[in-house]
């Protein structure tokens, strides 16, 4: 046991290290904005981690969870841009984004509860687009969110005066803007993962569980079905806003067209390729489908310069890719690629009547 | 790439960066980087290619002349990145170049990968000229870097709103826009030059980028009895909006923006096209005060002109003559130039107002007549 | 008074296209229990199958009813091939697997299709031969056009005809026993298989048969167009109560009907505060009220819950 403790902090130091030197290292081999394409994979960790608090743990299945991402980045870009002049500090603008999201999130949840899995999917999908739809009108008969146009200049991360958008040195060291986004990023996630992990061994956790394999069975054993599921929602939908409120402020400029449904598709892929409701599978898949994109951008870019023209576009491969990757994650491997191993249980195929 | 190619490029980088100056190249010149961003792949992929190979004209032609600055010869390079059209992409590219060094920017193609981008430009200090942005947004973010050598959707809807009323006559205007970026812009732009001409805006509906069923917000339109409907969007909802108007037997012009000026609207449309008038930015390729030559040069070299390779092809050039003018290629001293720009380019004269908009830019106006788009007349806006 | 008519007229025409395209849906919810998201996108391959087949014949020597003929038995021809080999590969592997897996499978079928049409068709809309007849009568003040009556007679002998197969015939029987229970259907000597395969062809036929109608009343086909036409006759299958065959065809018809008085009164209604461009959220807006207030839609017998 003791041996075990200490090789899992070797291991948790070895890790935090690696973490830690990732983006030195990607910055001098690879180049700058491959620390960009860092932060942004951060960025999809906790969007997946969130959906797979709703989907993975509670089995619920939502096809609009880029709405929270939504909300948290609006939230984010209406108090801190001159849309409407207001400049407000991090710490209240970001839980005030992750909160509205929550409040979205028991929202859509409260009337929906009673609705099976697959008509849960097609309402949260439309609950996905509606409130992209009001984002991109908003705009008329009074100007809140700058409709189609989206909102510029939102300030750059801040602690105070202190601008992540701005280098700093720190101990000899340049840091330029996209470290310092990088290890801010990782810090949420790295509290994201401690509450996802902690959350799963709680007794809520084990509610979720419980309702995902039968929920007729969970509510009989006195588990309260209707307020479990609405936190898994409000918990899922808060890592979502948190996340939309860095990425407005990591990107400056949002518009609703970055919030449709194929984003909610794509983390949704993230999770079920990774292994649905394990933390680790959840951060494998957002961290290779962030990476994915890039990497075909190069197969474009190879074929530019060797071939003098794109032959196979990656950008038309991209989703076809994805698509045939989830039929086929669900026939041959449906837990995943890195299954929890409760799920590995549930999801051998006999394992209904 | 592979990573192993790539280690000494930053070891160059700082050492560029502490000289201040482009490094020589094997042939004893100096090199300047041009960075070119725009969609290479995806579904604008012949339009960011386009874009490309205006500029990389541009500097072959430049190179092949020779190039002195500040009294040293020069070689330009094009660095030309895919942004694939999308923000988040647009800004990690928009790094890549910041970080190779280059010393101005032609791009983006798209109004949504161009903004987040300037963003990235005007911390980096590098100059930007987008040859095809039109989303005004773009050069009223405040940025000193961000420029365009094309009208932007307020100066092309100001025309079309002068345009509908002054000389279609019509006094009853209907609007419709797709509810994107562009569309939207064009029709508010559109709006408001109408009005104030004196036109009343009777209806104003709207519809989506997906959208093919237009004869429910067409019918009510019908009954405020327009003279004239304008379109801000694309041509596949522009081509059966013209359909269904002649379907419901609503008898108005259809005007509409360069969305709609293209031979797929045509197709779509089917003989409903006709009569129809779209505006596009710029000149037509044959009527442009170089255009002839330009098209023969690009063509020999790529094949045919897509739509905007001589805006890309004149951004080169205007960055050119601003390092001239300060006798620099660092962004930080030829900056300073390029507001006070007065060039004679392939699309026309050049100079920018103080947004870094075109003071003056020429907005053309087409018709369909026998199946084909038939330029009419050519504007001049002012912004 | 001609507007509000051909309001409703514009509503009809579009709601009797949901209702064909809804029954699809609600054909094989009642039996699997299984939301075939590939459903709409089964609909775009027929527009485009039809387009593709009757602009290579149109200009050559066949007279025109003959080419439109071909052009809808290929594409009805592709749509049951591509739903019954959907239906082997991916759905039947999983039927006993936990609920999410069927529905993440469709999911993914669903955007292989879009991405294979693009790459077989591109990215560019398709134009519809102009070889229809362009024609229009006036009715109670308002247009109706040839086509929209042949679109409107069409899909209500279309309805009459399956309303008939399902309830009088054995096949029709058969379905409703498999519909109750796959397992008990079989000890009646009921093939349980061989039913849900007849079920998704009829379904993609019925979808070919609406995306033939789709492309030639709005002149184009596009891989994108199956998403949000799906999306909408699968919101007119839940409101009509899903499973439930004359429920689709209300269901249908009704959210046609909503969509066009919605888009075209909502403005004058409000005074312009929401315009138009709220015209998507009616269904969505629908199709949650529904679910809240009655699960089990407007036709629909309260569905027993076996999570």
């Amino acid at each position: 046991m003791r041996r075990r403790q200490r090789s899992a902090w070797i291991a948790g130091t070895l890790l935090a290290i690696g973490l830690a030197c990732l983006p030195l290292l990607l910055q001098i081999g690879l180049g700058r904005s491959w620390v960009r394409i860092a932060d942004l994979a951060l960025l999809y960790t906790l969007l997946a981690l969130g959906l797979n608090i709703v989907v993975g743990y509670a089995g619920l299945l939502d096809l609009g969870y880029i709405a929270f991402y939504a909300v948290g980045a609006y939230v984010y870009a209406l108090l801190d841009s001159p849309q409407f002049g207001l400049h407000w500090p991090l710490w209240a603008v970001l839980p005030l984004g992750a909160a509205s999201a929550a409040l979205f999130g028991v929202l859509l949840g409260a009337p929906t509860l009673r609705l099976r899995g697959d008509y849960l999917a097609i309402v949260t999908l439309g609950f996905g687009e509606i409130i992209r739809i009001f984002l991109n009108n908003l705009n008329a008969p009074v100007n809140i969110t700058n409709g189609p146009q989206g909102i510029s200049l939102i300030d750059p991360l801040h602690f105070g005066t202190i601008s992540l958008a701005a280098p700093h040195r720190l101990a000899g060291l340049t840091l330029s803007p996209p470290l310092q986004y990088y290890y801010l990023f990782l810090a949420c996630v790295l509290v994201v993962v401690f509450i996802a992990l902690r959350l799963q061994d709680s007794r809520i956790g084990r509610a979720w569980a419980a309702i995902r394999e039968d929920e007729l069975a969970a509510a009989a054993s006195g588990i309260p079905v209707r307020n479990v599921k609405l936190l898994a929602f409000a918990m899922g939908a808060t890592f979502g806003g948190l996340a939309g409120g860095l990425f407005a402020g990591f990107q400056g400029f949002i518009s609703p067209e970055s919030f449709n449904l194929m984003e909610s598709v794509m983390v949704l892929c993230m999770i079920v390729l990774g292994g649905m409701g394990h933390v680790p599978g959840v951060i494998l898949g957002a961290v290779l489908l962030t990476v994915l994109p890039e990497a075909l951008r190069m197969l474009g870019d190879w074929q530019l310069n060797h071939l003098g023209r794109v032959v196979a576009d990656p950008d038309d491969l991209r989703m076809l890719l994805f698509g045939l990757a989830l039929i086929a994650m669900m026939l041959f491997r449906p837990a995943g690629m890195l299954p929890s191993p409760r799920h590995r249980r549930e999801w051998r195929k006999d394992a209904r009547p | 790439m592979t990573a192993a190619m790539r280690w000494p490029v930053p070891l160059l980088l700082c050492a560029l960066a502490l000289s201040g100056c482009g490094q020589p190249a094997s042939n004893g010149k100096t090199v300047i980087k041009i960075g070119s961003a725009s969609p290479l792949t995806g579904p604008q992929a012949h339009l960011g290619k386009d874009n490309e190979n205006g500029a990389q004209l541009a500097v072959d032609e430049i190179n092949a002349a020779g190039l002195t600055i500040g009294g040293k010869p020069c070689q330009l390079q094009l660095l030309a990145e895919d942004d694939q059209a999308d923000p988040k992409t647009a800004t990690t590219v928009a790094q890549q170049l910041a970080d190779d060094g280059v010393a101005g920017v032609v791009g983006h193609l798209n109004s949504g990968a161009t903004i987040p981008a300037a963003k990235v430009y005007s911390d980096a200090g590098i100059p930007q000229i987008s040859p095809s942005s039109t989303a005004t947004a773009y050069t009223r973010l405040g940025f000193r870097t961000a420029f365009r050598v094309m009208s932007n959707d307020a100066q092309q809807g100001g025309v079309l709103g002068q345009y509908a009323v002054q000389t279609l006559g019509a006094r009853r205007i209907a609007i419709i826009d797709d509810r994107t970026a562009y569309g939207q812009g064009l029709a508010d732009e559109f709006a408001r030059a109408a009005g104030a001409a004196g036109a009343q805006i009777v209806a104003r509906e709207y519809t989506t980028d997906h959208a093919t069923d237009f004869l429910a917000i067409l019918t009510s339109i019908k009954a405020q009895d327009p003279q004239l409907v304008f379109f801000g969007g694309m041509d596949p909802q522009a081509g059966p909006l013209a359909r269904q108007m002649r379907q419901i037997g609503l008898n108005a012009q259809l005007l509409g923006g360069d969305g709609m000026q293209t031979e797929q609207f045509i197709r779509l449309a089917g003989n409903a096209a006709t009569g129809a008038i779209a505006s596009t930015p710029g000149l037509p390729l044959a009527t442009m005060p170089g255009g002839r030559q330009f098209e023969s040069r690009f063509t020999a070299r790529f094949g045919p002109v897509q739509n905007y390779a001589p805006y890309a092809y004149d951004a080169v050039y205007v960055l050119v003559d601003a390092m001239k003018r300060a006798g620099s290629a660092d962004p930080a001293r030829y900056l300073a130039q390029l507001p006070s720009t007065d060039y004679q380019g392939v699309t026309g004269r050049i100079r920018f107002d103080a947004h870094g908009d075109l003071s003056s830019g020429n907005i053309t106006l087409y018709k369909v007549e026998g199946g084909h788009w038939v330029p009419l007349q050519t504007l001049h806006s002012h912004s | 008074m001609d507007i509000l008519v051909q309001q409703l007229i514009n509503g009809l025409v579009l709601g009797s296209v949901y209702a064909l395209i809804a029954l699809g849906y609600t054909m094989v919810y009642g039996i699997l229990e299984l939301i075939n998201f590939a459903h709409g996108e089964i609909t775009m391959i027929g527009a485009m199958i039809a387009v593709a087949t009757i602009g290579a014949l149109s200009g050559g020597a066949l007279p025109i009813p003959v080419i439109l003929f071909t052009g809808l038995v290929a594409a009805m021809a592709g749509c049951m091939a591509l739903g019954y080999v959907i239906e082997r590969i991916a759905y039947r592997p999983l039927r006993h697997a936990p609920r999410l897996a069927p529905l993440i499978t469709a999911i993914g079928v669903s955007i292989v299709l879009q991405n294979i049409a693009m790459l077989i068709w591109g990215r560019q809309y398709i134009a519809f031969p102009p070889v229809l007849p362009q024609g229009w009568h006036t009715l109670l003040g308002a247009r109706i056009t040839d086509l929209q009556v042949a679109i409107l007679v069409t899909a209500l002998v279309l309805m009459l005809v399956l309303d008939l197969l399902v309830h009088r015939t054995r096949l029709g029987r058969a379905m409703r026993a498999t519909a109750q229970s796959i397992p008990l259907a079989g000890l009646m000597g009921i093939n349980g298989n061989r039913i849900i395969s007849i079920t998704f062809l009829i379904g993609s036929a019925l979808a070919a048969i609406s995306g033939f109608m789709v492309s030639a009343y709005y002149g184009l086909a596009h891989y994108y167009m199956g998403f949000l036409l799906g999306l909408k006759a699968f919101s007119a299958a839940v409101l009509g109560g899903i499973g439930n065959i004359r429920g689709a065809m209300l269901g249908g018809l009704l959210l046609g009907i909503i969509e066009s008085l919605g888009a075209g009164y909502i403005g004058t209604l409000t005074h312009g505060v929401i315009g138009s461009n709220y015209q998507d959220v009616f269904a969505f807006f629908v199709l949650i009220t529904v679910l809240i207030l009655r699960p089990s839609g407007l036709l629909g017998a309260p569905a027993t819950d076996r999570a």
